[in-house]
């Protein structure tokens, strides 16, 4: 079925009858010649572009649970191009550049909202960083305006501007950066891809990669064993359990980010706003919720649950920027599992196995990512060769010490990405 | 979750500097090569429940410690000075 206007008409005018299942739930196969484990955004967009882009629709992904139920599900939507390395600017740059024509490709209403992201910065170091990584930006080719006190003021007059510990002394714009509908963005890859052909297949635990003789012959699932050519893991923040069954250790640690949504408002808050100086981010959904979160909670954790200490940081940052949000109740936060990698930036490569390729390493900034992410890994697992803007994420940047992309200059802990 | 500092007791955890993995007490030798000096910088095994990890009480007794904890439950079950561990090892 194809959405369009006209069918959303006739279907409001005949009791919306009319409406079928976005994708299909099939048995798996015993072989295939690709099978992704892990039915997120990633994985699901690996699907679509496989399938769409490279003809190549014999093709699984394999889910735990349901379609969609990992991070793709549960982050705060805001999508962005505003990277300074190498490596990483041009990636996000393809990867906005994909959201921009998204609709149109899975036709699929993703929500995508180019409301604008705005990075505020507090001090004169910060500001100078800022203009820095603004003409990064610009000569990546994507937009960057440097605002002052008194522009930021005039677009966000909502803000605490006279408060004397972390004044607000301006923001770096991005009017094409904004906010999409994460669910929309699972369900349109995931009805894209089945509706070419590729198997769907939840409640699909992987349990066992089958590799002889260093080459990859399939997996085994709770759903019985299923041959392939070609396997890629797409985990996120469970990629090194996926990993060590085919006996790898990753450069990665899983961490939790807590978020946070608040009741419904009028609405306030017009545009994607990043607090430096408090760590803080917030945006406002369709709803009328804000949105909004901070820092990891910095220790290693599995739990999807985050502490009370980080909340309450998140929320003293927030009532500092933006006094008015006192008055929201908070109706719920949750924390979603990172794959934090050494350097902060993804591994999008091959393994020393033949045929098994990895997608991982996304830290708490994979949503924007997705449709790029999976752009680039589906040629590469189609063609064997990275994708030209994703040349850098290699796997091997942590043994040679060339490539390593650490975006914040923090070092290789992994926390502090 | 709170944290028992061998030293000062069991405290608020926000009184940790949480630095990662307990490999850093399994430092290489210079000369090791780059695959040991890669697992020790980068690569971590990094599997759902029981793990040692390696914190400072930065805002106590400054003592580094190692904490046995669960990373699904985030029970805790345990710290032990990293001098300790180091002068067993030794």
């Amino acid at each position: 079925m194809r959405f369009s206007g006209l069918r959303v008409l006739k279907e409001g005018l005949t009791g919306n009858k009319g409406w079928t299942p976005h994708w299909s739930n099939p048995e798996p196969k015993a072989e295939y010649d690709i099978i992704i484990i892990g039915g997120g955004g990633h994985g699901l967009a690996t699907a679509h572009y496989l399938a769409s882009v490279h003809g190549i629709t014999k093709v699984a992904v394999l889910e735990k649970g349901y379609l969609g139920g990992g991070n793709v599900g549960r982050n705060t939507t805001i999508v962005r191009a505003n990277y300074g390395l190498r490596g990483n600017s041009e990636f996000y740059s393809h990867s906005l550049k994909l959201w921009e024509g998204l609709e149109a490709d899975l036709n699929y209403n993703v929500m995508h909202s180019q409301r604008g992201v705005i990075n505020l910065f507090n001090s004169d170091g910060s500001r100078d960083a800022a203009a820095r990584r603004g003409n990064q930006m610009a000569s990546q080719g994507d937009d960057a305006v440097l605002m002052d006190n008194a522009a930021v003021r005039k677009m966000l007059p909502y803000l605490d501007y006279d408060q004397t510990r972390f004044p607000i002394y301006g923001g770096l714009y991005q009017p094409r950066g904004g906010t999409a509908r994460h669910d929309a963005v699972a369900w349109g890859f995931a009805r894209a891809a089945d509706q070419r052909g590729v198997d769907l297949i939840q409640q699909c635990e992987v349990t066992g990669i089958d590799v002889v003789d260093g080459v990859v012959k399939g997996v085994q699932t709770t759903r019985g064993p299923i041959r392939a050519k070609k396997v890629g893991i797409v985990a996120a923040g469970r990629s090194s359990q996926v990993a060590a069954m085919a006996g790898m250790r990753l450069p990665v640690e899983s961490h939790i980010l807590q978020a946070f949504v608040t009741e419904g408002l009028k609405p306030i808050i017009d545009h994607v706003i990043t607090y430096e100086a408090g760590h803080f981010y917030i945006s406002q959904s369709d709803k009328g919720g804000l949105v909004f979160g901070g820092s990891l909670d910095l220790y290693s954790s599995y739990a999807s649950r985050g502490n009370l200490p980080m909340a309450e940081h998140v929320i003293e940052a927030a009532c500092t920027l933006m006094p008015a949000i006192t008055k929201a109740k908070v109706l719920r936060s949750w924390g979603g599992i990172m794959d934090m990698s050494s350097d902060g930036s993804p591994i999008i490569d091959k393994t020393d196995i033949d045929g098994l390729y990895l997608n991982c390493g996304w830290c708490y900034g994979g949503f924007k990512a997705t449709p790029g992410s999976g752009h680039v890994f589906a040629h590469l697992m189609a063609t064997g060769n990275p994708h030209p803007v994703a040349v850098k994420h290699r796997l091997d940047r942590f043994r040679t010490g060339v490539g390593v992309m650490d975006e914040e200059a923090t070092g290789s802990q992994h926390n502090l990405h | 979750m709170r944290l028992p500092c061998p030293i000062c007791g069991e405290r608020d955890i926000r009184e940790f500097y949480y630095q990662g993995a307990d490999v850093a007490l399994n430092r290489p030798a210079p000369d090791a090569g780059e695959q040991a000096w890669q697992d020790y910088v980068f690569l971590r095994d990094n599997q759902p429940g029981e793990h040692r990890d390696l914190w400072q009480h930065e805002s106590g007794c400054g003592a580094w410690i190692v904490v046995s904890r669960n990373t699904v439950t985030h029970l805790v079950s345990g710290a032990v000075l990293a001098t300790d561990i180091k002068r067993t090892q030794a």
